[in-house]
């Protein structure tokens, strides 16, 4: 559906914009009539592969999932994408139930071996480490697996004096891989920890939602902190929090904006400006030799 | 089979003694501090200093509160963010002036609440995982109940870990496991089962060093045994220096996880 490169080298100021695109040719234009995306939010349509080229946000600025492989497309710079700890793949190491044909169905259905991916590559000609987690791949949550492959992600930024880049989307610690899921909280925390200590640059991109044990880890742990607009973000799950104070929460609680009020993110970044943006950012923690 | 939920229900017994009747017992000249010097001071942790055989401990713990009242005051022992910062601070003065730290860890979980969300919940528990790692001091933490997810861990970021007889550790409640992956409320023995809490899992997973025999009807017997083997781990953490402790703590959790590979 979508194409490799297909982000790269905005032609005008306005595509980056968030504006939508007019020319559209034909055959797209065919394609489209297929597949129409109906925003959950203003109910308007709009075509699918135009959705595609405007990052997968609506025009009423509602930001629609991006899979761990479109991140990455989108934020590296075209060709400079090296992919790190691609074999691993997760062990159902309590014999939990359907813990084994769930992970075989969610390989099926995002076409990802597990919840995150690394990589090396350059973000407007800064060499990075950088990780995109799967919404897809059993809610984005974290076990051995993703626990492992963010800190040696983060060993390897530390070894290597890169920066690194994360985009989370998480459910939290995955339950079916028990108390070891939890650990990986400390574990990544660890790691991050090491290479912050060291000089180490860490940015990460919040987006819709990031909750749980990855908000309470690495998610929270960057020196900064960007959020999709109207992204859900928090540690206990809404639902969670209305079964346990009885009442209806608010209207926005939770989301990027009201974290940004209470002072926990740094600035909402919306898609259309976060390759500038984070290339801006990094640039200023480049270090001088 | 449904031994696990059995255990479960022992952790959480409503005669279970909690943090402060261990910190009183088992420790000497217990002062208790307050607040986080942000917001307020969260009467679901306790800490303060104590000492140990002469030796100076900074003493932490999630306290559930004996009797009906004492329960509402300290939310059942579910911690706001500014309990965690508390127990970060205290930390951080016990790295400053050499102490030990021991925590003791008892709760369902850190409270999900409209206020703890404005205040950082998920920041206070990743702050305390992050600066445990580092922190140069010997940490203990000792499970005496229910260890609940990343309210737990967020003192449990430590050299060793000790389970009592009957205290569970767990990535989530088996109420809410069988409820977000069965959306059956009756499966909770099987999710009990199958998430392998109990202090008995958690020395076969090495997430937990020790076990401690419980003793229902001395708790005398339990204090002193605590006590004693306290006194030893102090000794044997005080001797290594500072890096190797760290690093020793570092390897300890980066060891965590099971994968395949190719």
């Amino acid at each position: 559906m979508l194409k490799k490169g297909l982000f790269r080298n905005p032609k005008n100021e306005l595509e980056g914009s968030g504006k939508r695109r007019k020319s559209v040719s034909d055959k797209k234009k065919a394609e489209g009539m297929k597949a129409q995306f109906v925003c959950p939010v203003c109910k308007e349509n709009m075509a699918w592969n135009e959705f595609a080229e405007n990052y997968f946000v609506c025009d009423c600025g509602y930001h629609y999932k991006m899979g761990a492989r479109q991140r990455i497309d989108f934020i590296a710079d075209t060709g400079t994408f090296r992919e790190l700890y691609a074999d691993l793949t997760s062990k159902d190491i309590l014999s939990f139930p359907e813990y084994a044909e769930k992970l075989k169905r969610a390989q099926a259905t995002s076409g990802e071996k597990e919840a995150v991916i690394c990589a090396t590559a350059k973000i407007a000609g800064i060499d990075c480490a950088v990780f995109t987690m799967e919404g897809d791949f059993m809610m984005g949550s974290m076990g051995s697996v993703v626990g492992e492959k963010i800190t040696r992600l983060f060993e390897y930024a530390d070894q290597n004096k890169l920066p690194v880049v994360g985009f989370t989307v998480s459910g939290g610690a995955r339950m079916q891989e028990g108390i070891i899921s939890l650990m990986q909280m400390a574990k990544t925390s660890g790691a991050v920890k090491k290479h912050g200590d060291n000089g180490g640059f860490y940015l990460c991109v919040l987006t819709n939602p990031t909750t749980g044990g990855v908000t309470a880890s690495f998610a929270m742990e960057a020196d900064i902190i960007l959020a999709e607009p109207g992204a859900l973000i928090g540690f206990a799950g809404p639902r969670v929090i209305e079964q346990t104070i009885r009442r209806k929460l608010p209207p926005g609680f939770q989301t990027a904006e009201f974290l940004l009020e209470k002072g926990f993110v740094d600035r909402i970044a919306p898609r259309s400006e976060q390759r500038e943006l984070v290339g801006k950012i990094l640039s200023l923690h480049e270090k001088r030799r | 089979m449904n031994n696990a939920y059995e255990k479960v229900k022992l952790s959480r017994a409503k005669d279970r003694p909690t943090a402060l009747k261990y910190i009183e017992n088992v420790f000497e000249d217990f002062i208790e501090f307050h607040g986080d010097r942000y917001f307020a001071d969260d009467p679901s942790i306790v800490g303060g200093i104590a000492s140990l055989n002469g030796i100076g401990i900074t003493v932490i713990g999630i306290e559930k509160g004996a009797g009906t009242k004492e329960k509402i005051r300290r939310n059942f022992g579910s911690p706001n963010p500014e309990g965690y910062r508390k127990a970060l601070r205290l930390m951080k003065q016990a790295e400053k002036f050499s102490r030990p730290v021991v925590c003791i860890v008892d709760t369902s979980g850190a409270f999900p609440g409209i206020g703890p969300e404005e205040r950082g919940q998920g920041l206070a528990i990743a702050s305390n995982l992050m600066e445990m790692m580092t922190l140069k001091t010997p940490i203990l933490s000792i499970f005496i109940g229910e260890g609940g997810s990343g309210g737990a861990l967020a003192l449990a970021v430590a050299d060793e870990v000790w389970m009592l007889e009957n205290a569970m550790y767990s990535v989530i409640s088996p109420e809410g496991c069988a409820s977000i992956l069965w959306k059956d409320s009756k499966r909770v023995k099987d999710a009990a089962e199958s998430l392998k809490l109990t202090a008995q899992d958690m020395l076969e997973l090495k997430v937990a060093e020790k076990i401690i025999p419980e003793n229902k009807k001395d708790f005398s017997v339990m204090s002193r045994y605590l006590k004693k083997h306290i006194v030893e781990f102090l000794k044997e953490k005080q001797r290594l220096d500072i890096q190797t402790l760290l690093e020793k703590r570092y390897q300890r959790f980066r060891a965590y996880g099971e994968f395949f590979e190719k």
